[in-house]
């Protein structure tokens, strides 16, 4: 009996599926650290997330670009020998849709202090650099508030105080395409958007309702202004 | 501001929550997945998963526990018990864990922390220890020992020189049990989990002892913890995440409210 529901029910799921097909999500892994968190929430939102480690075909015809990113900023060095630096740029001058996560927000900076001979993607001028000496713990560990810019739209319908979960060391800092600002140690850029391009330092895919709203807003987005 | 975390934990064994009084007289508690979804949609800020009895043959039980548990968890989601290999760590990433927690394995090979973080980076490397004080001790704080093996063996290991050596060697947080305290309720050992906080510049995460609200305003005070695991006070229905932050946000303790 319950073998013949899942049936019933992997059937209807596969209709649906014919009927939308599910938006696809390049997502790009560069070896630094684990995707499983990232898919399954993409997937979660209806998504089918598509992962490149360096084929360039998937990132040229790719519809929306996820760069997640746990680890050292060391690691986007493979970004490079692999050429998906170059496709990636080429794909946003086209004006798709792309996030970057943790550090994958990180590398749309010019670079950061924690690998200083890797450049990042330089998009933005800044750079990236490890929190200020103080006597606050380092990495910035946990679930804090955002201050969000009213213009954003990767962060539409998310209320004063709502929290997101950070676990990092280096911060980008507060621009004027900052689109949210986090209180640790120091402000600092929670959040980048500029165009088609989005940035966020924290770990949408581990914040709970607030960062399914974020990543579903990322995947409704229609295109650049 | 960073709000101090309350992370639910589920200790498992064969597939099943179950809890332990002073790590031994288990009870069965129920099943993790389900446990897991109801603790974040009640508020936990995490959900750590123990495998308490660990052995070979359970491995694939574990990867299934996790993978199941991960599924449609949408918090920070760290596993432990039994993870002797970057390998096993890999393996338990793959099922779905955010973190891995090790104890045993990286007292007996602490290049392992090193190994984990080099792959998967320090925020998955969380350094659990299991520590007794001996209250004839001269200085019992200082002199806090590390158990291994859940609690059976003494690793020969102050626990303050260990914390101080997991985070030099890339792990990203230290979870601390008291195993003097532990499924007493009697309240977190909050002398010795302000001596770890204040050796470490990582979070450190105080474990063993929860049974009231005061207990965890007690310790994100005077303890210096970041965050606080809780098991038994959830599991029986005592008290939801929520109404737990919602005490604690009275007493004037930074939480994520609403949650």
């Amino acid at each position: 009996m319950v073998v013949y529901a899942e049936l019933i029910l992997h059937f209807s799921l596969h209709l649906s599926f014919e009927r939308a097909a599910p938006m696809r999500v390049t997502v790009i892994d560069y070896k630094a650290g684990n995707l499983t968190s990232v898919l399954k929430t993409l997937r979660h939102l209806g998504a089918e997330p598509i992962v490149t480690d360096g084929d360039l075909a998937l990132v040229e015809s790719a519809e929306r670009i996820v760069l997640p990113g746990v680890g050292h900023f060391a690691a986007t060095e493979r970004l490079d020998a692999t050429g998906l630096t170059s496709a990636i740029r080429a794909a946003i001058a086209r004006g798709v849709p792309f996030l970057g996560i943790c550090v994958g927000m990180q590398w749309l900076y010019a670079g950061s202090s924690e690998a200083p001979s890797q450049p990042g993607l330089e998009h933005f001028a800044d750079s990236c650099a490890r929190f200020s000496e103080s006597q606050e713990k380092v990495p910035h560990v946990g679930w804090n508030s955002l201050e969000i810019r009213a213009s954003s739209r990767l962060l539409a319908g998310v209320e004063p105080g709502e929290h997101v979960y950070f676990t990092h060391s280096y911060k980008a800092p507060v621009t004027a395409d900052t689109a949210a600002v986090t209180h640790y140690i120091e402000p600092f850029a929670a959040a980048v958007e500029r165009g088609n391009v989005m940035g966020v330092q924290f770990h949408p895919e581990k914040s709970s309702a607030t960062g399914l709203k974020i990543l579903g807003n990322f995947l409704k987005w229609e295109g650049a202004e | 501001m960073i709000t101090k975390r309350i992370i639910a934990c589920l200790d498992c064994h064969a597939g099943r929550v179950v809890k332990g009084v002073q790590f031994v007289d288990i009870i069965d508690a129920g099943d993790p997945a389900a446990l897991a979804a109801r603790h974040a949609r009640e508020g936990a800020d995490e959900i750590v998963l123990l495998d308490i009895t660990a052995t070979h043959e359970g491995r694939q039980t574990l990867l299934d526990t996790v993978r199941r548990t991960a599924r449609e968890l949408f918090v920070p989601f760290c596993v432990g018990g039994g993870i002797r290999t970057a390998d096993d760590a890999a393996q338990v990433f793959e099922a779905g864990a955010d973190k891995v927690s090790v104890n045993s394995a990286a007292l007996a090979d602490p290049t392992l922390i090193d190994a984990i973080g080099r792959s998967f980076g320090a925020q998955a490397v969380v350094v659990a220890i299991d520590a007794r004080r001996d209250p004839q001790a001269a200085d019992p704080v200082r002199d806090a020992q590390v158990f291994v093996q859940g609690g059976r063996r003494p690793a020969g290991r102050c626990v303050v020189e260990w914390a101080r050596e997991a985070e030099d060697r890339g792990a990203g947080e230290i979870l601390l049990t008291s195993m003097n305290s532990d499924g007493m309720r009697t309240g977190f050992d909050c002398e010795l989990t302000a001596a770890v906080s204040e050796a470490v510049g990582i979070p450190v995460i105080a474990s063993g002892g929860a049974g009231t609200v005061a207990h965890f305003v007690d310790v994100f005070g005077r303890g210096k913890a970041d965050a606080a695991l809780a098991a038994s006070i959830f599991h029986f229905g005592v008290s939801s995440a929520r109404d737990l932050k919602l005490q604690l946000s009275t007493a004037g303790v930074s939480v994520r409210l609403p949650c």
